[in-house]
């Protein structure tokens, strides 16, 4: 063996995250983006995903708010730790802490945002009447080409109790993401990233019958936005459009991201002895 | 059992001229060219109450235009103006409301009963709700810009509410209108029409369309539309989802159901079985929320089944506009053969079907009180809205399965629950997948409370702050 050879660094695969695990495409399929093979993810991969974040909703939705905040919270420590990861795949420094602080922003919404939207409602009659928001469910969302991006519809999705099957553009990001994720107490299935062409697996995304929400917010063409909606309305799906201007994403997100996401259930009690 | 004297309301008090035309920028004209003429009738007798005419692309496209001018204006008016013009309005309906509620039961076939103290108090309170927010906007969290013309379609069963519901909040957010009725029931939006002109509402603030379903169609795909808003079947919100893909227009949809209403064995009985009749049968179970599907433990199913059968034996079904009727006319020959081949299609299926000895008058479209027992899951009443008084009995052993069935719809959009137990009640409602849960009471409507499903129930919330949100940017 030579003595002054240099050591032989360990590539990483990058493969799919659905249900918590880290799957190969079913089709067998990759592309290559940077160098890297990347899998490509298929229609097959797209019902895996989708099954695993209906099995995991249930669960989700149900812990308590307090609960899905600490999870949110542990993901922004989690992507603290491996900020050079994502600098090294060339995501600029500032928006690393952008995305960070993303996830600390949202985390605290958990045990607030029905505070906010909901409430109970004065109506007249001897009733006690209360709205409140609910997860609309499964979430399919295309995202859109930047770790901060990715993050902004990942993470309201997340905390207001729904799963979400995401089709990422930036890769090797959304992969390590997906280990941050896959690392962080967030349970298997709750989110669920693709790779690939967005173009071949969102058709099935915006047809399939057990998806609640589309969130087209990372659609950059019309056309595909158009159709996209237009088979949404299949099963009335909740459709997030693409933004009419570019998003700044290091803005402010307002509640829309998470409203979007949240059917508003009202409960009537009568009063009385 | 009682016997009670017939006790008619006079329809004295409405004054119907023999046709009516559209109602656009502040005048009644007949359609243009490509519109026509059709009849409305009281369904209860099949009498012919006037003639109304159908709105054409050109008389849709005169509509979008009224309302497009006067957007400008009506959204720069202070909201405590706009406010005024809304309080107006429903003081208006305030003091016409018997005459509302007649004209309403005799279109629509509803018990006066319930058109004068449910319908129209209601229609007065949402405007005099929305009125109240028209200058507190910006405290409501969505913004103060209103989107601009708002294109309305309206279903039958509750044709002047349905349209407090749409109106209302629209012009307190500063848009403006042009709103469809129901081909069936067009009569008492253009009585509100009149109403408007009354108010001295601006021309072309809101436009009153009537017509069937071509006119709805062109109303919603005008491309000078900035909002759709749509209360009907489920079909056709698909429709419209589709239609307005890529356009940009704003959507609410109020769609179909097939609410549940779980009877626990711990229930207070007799005011469960109050609250199955008043799920179903109220307006005839033309209701959108009805509680179609009746979900009874087990342990309690015979007493139940019971006291229900005993109670329908005393509805009172007949002449709408008697006070003593309980049950009106089906809106619509077209409704009542869609009741009736749905309820053969559950007798062939193998449910049982049984209603109390009930006389139907000879003239107009009536279907007697009816209850299927022994339906499964996979019968097609069991699964589909029927939209007529017919309800569904099935039975569950524990409450995992109660919600379980319960949420075995595609539609999510309002629930019952019926237990003396607080936390078992709570713990139901969370678990439902539906927009309104009632617990011990049902069909329970205010303009404070939001209202709306989950679902293919449609999306989007009306009433309350949360209905705010569809007409605002």
């Amino acid at each position: 063996m030579p003595e002054s050879s240099a050591r032989l660094s360990v590539r990483k695969t990058y493969k799919l995250y659905i249900g918590g695990a880290f799957p190969r495409s079913e089709s067998g399929r990759t592309y290559l983006v940077d160098g890297d093979n990347v899998a490509l993810a298929s229609r097959k991969d797209l019902r895996d995903a989708v099954t695993a974040a209906r099995k995991a909703q249930p669960k989700w939705a149900g812990a308590t708010a307090y609960n899905r905040g600490q999870v949110l919270y542990r993901v922004a420590e989690m992507v603290e730790g491996r900020r050079a990861e994502f600098v090294a795949l060339g995501v600029p420094t500032a928006e690393v802490d952008a995305a960070i602080d993303r996830w600390v922003w949202y985390a605290g919404w958990s045990d607030k945002i029905a505070q906010v939207y909901g409430g109970a409602n004065p109506v007249a009659g001897p009733y006690f009447n209360i709205s409140a928001p609910e997860p609309t469910g499964v979430v399919g969302a295309v995202a859109p080409a930047s770790f901060l991006g990715l993050v902004s519809v990942i993470a309201p999705a997340m905390v207001t109790g729904n799963t979400v099957v995401v089709l990422a553009a930036v890769p090797q990001v959304a992969v390590t993401l997906a280990e941050v994720l896959a690392t962080s107490d967030v349970p298997g299935g709750v989110v669920n990233i693709l790779t690939g062409r967005a173009a071949e697996t969102a058709p099935w995304l915006a047809s399939h019958d057990d998806v609640n929400a589309l969130d087209l917010t990372g659609v950059d063409d019309p056309e595909l936005a158009t159709a996209l909606e237009r088979s949404a309305a299949g099963t009335l799906k909740r459709v997030l459009r693409p933004p009419a201007e570019p998003v700044d994403f290091a803005a402010d997100p307002g509640l829309h991201p998470m409203t979007a996401l949240l059917e508003t259930k009202t409960v009537w009690h009568p009063k009385g002895y | 059992m009682f016997e009670y004297a017939p006790a008619p309301e006079s329809r004295a008090i409405v004054d119907l001229a023999p046709s009516y035309g559209l109602f656009i920028d502040g005048t009644f004209d007949p359609p243009s060219a490509g519109g026509g003429v059709f009849k409305t009738v009281n369904p209860a007798s099949e009498e012919v109450l006037a003639e109304v005419s159908a709105a054409g692309a050109a008389d849709v496209d005169r509509a979008v235009a009224a309302a497009r001018r006067a957007f400008g204006p009506w959204s720069a008016l202070p909201g405590a103006e706009r406010a005024k013009y809304l309080f107006r309005i429903a003081r208006i309906i305030q003091e016409r409301s018997r005459e509302l509620a007649v004209l309403e039961s005799l279109d629509n076939g509803k018990p006066i009963k319930e058109s004068r103290d449910v319908d129209l108090p209601l229609v007065a309170a949402h405007f005099f709700y929305y009125a109240g927010w028209a200058d507190k906007l910006a405290y409501a969290g969505f913004g103060t810009t209103p989107l601009g013309v708002a294109a309305q379609v309206i279903p039958w069963n509750f044709p002047l509410l349905m349209l407090a519901w749409k109106i209302a909040p629209a012009l307190a957010a500063g848009n403006t209108v042009v709103l469809k009725p129901a081909e069936t029931t067009p009569l008492s939006a253009l009585f509100f029409a009149d109403i408007c002109r009354q108010a001295q509402l601006p021309p072309g603030v809101v436009n009153i369309i009537t017509g069937a379903g071509d006119t709805g169609r062109h109303l919603v795909e005008h491309p000078d539309v900035d909002k759709v808003a749509f209360t009907g079947s489920t079909e056709v919100g698909r429709q419209i989802a589709g239609s307005v893909a890529g356009t940009g227009k704003r959507v609410t949809l109020e769609l179909g159901g097939k609410a549940a209403n779980i009877v626990f064995e711990d229930a207070a009985i007799d005011q469960a079985v109050e609250g199955i009749v008043n799920g179903i049968f109220f307006n005839q179970g033309h209701v959108c929320c009805a509680g179609s599907r009746l979900l009874v433990q087990e342990s309690v199913y015979d007493v139940v089944l019971d006291a229900l059968k005993r109670r329908m034996a005393t509805l009172r079904v007949g002449d709408p506009l008697d006070k003593n009727t309980d049950i009106g006319a089906i809106n619509s020959a077209a409704q009542l053969s869609r009741i009736r081949a749905l309820s053969d299609i559950g007798t062939a299926e193998g449910a049982e079907r049984w209603s109390p000895p009930c006389d139907l008058p000879a003239e107009g479209f009536w279907f007697a009180p009816t209850i299927f027992t022994g339906v499964t899951q996979a019968h097609r009443i069991a699964r589909e809205e029927i939209f007529g008084p017919v309800l569904s009995v099935l039975t569950f052993r524990t409450p995992d399965e109660a919600i379980e069935k319960a949420n075995n719809t595609p539609y999510g959009l309002s629930a019952g629950i019926w237990s003396e137990k607080g936390s078992l009640i709570l713990a139901v409602a969370d678990r439902l997948r539906a927009g309104v849960v009632w617990a011990n009471t049902f069909n329970k409507f205010d303009p404070a409370s939001p209202f709306g499903g989950y679902k293919e129930s449609g999306y989007g919330r009306e009433g309350g702050r949360h209905g705010l949100e569809a007409y605002l940017a």
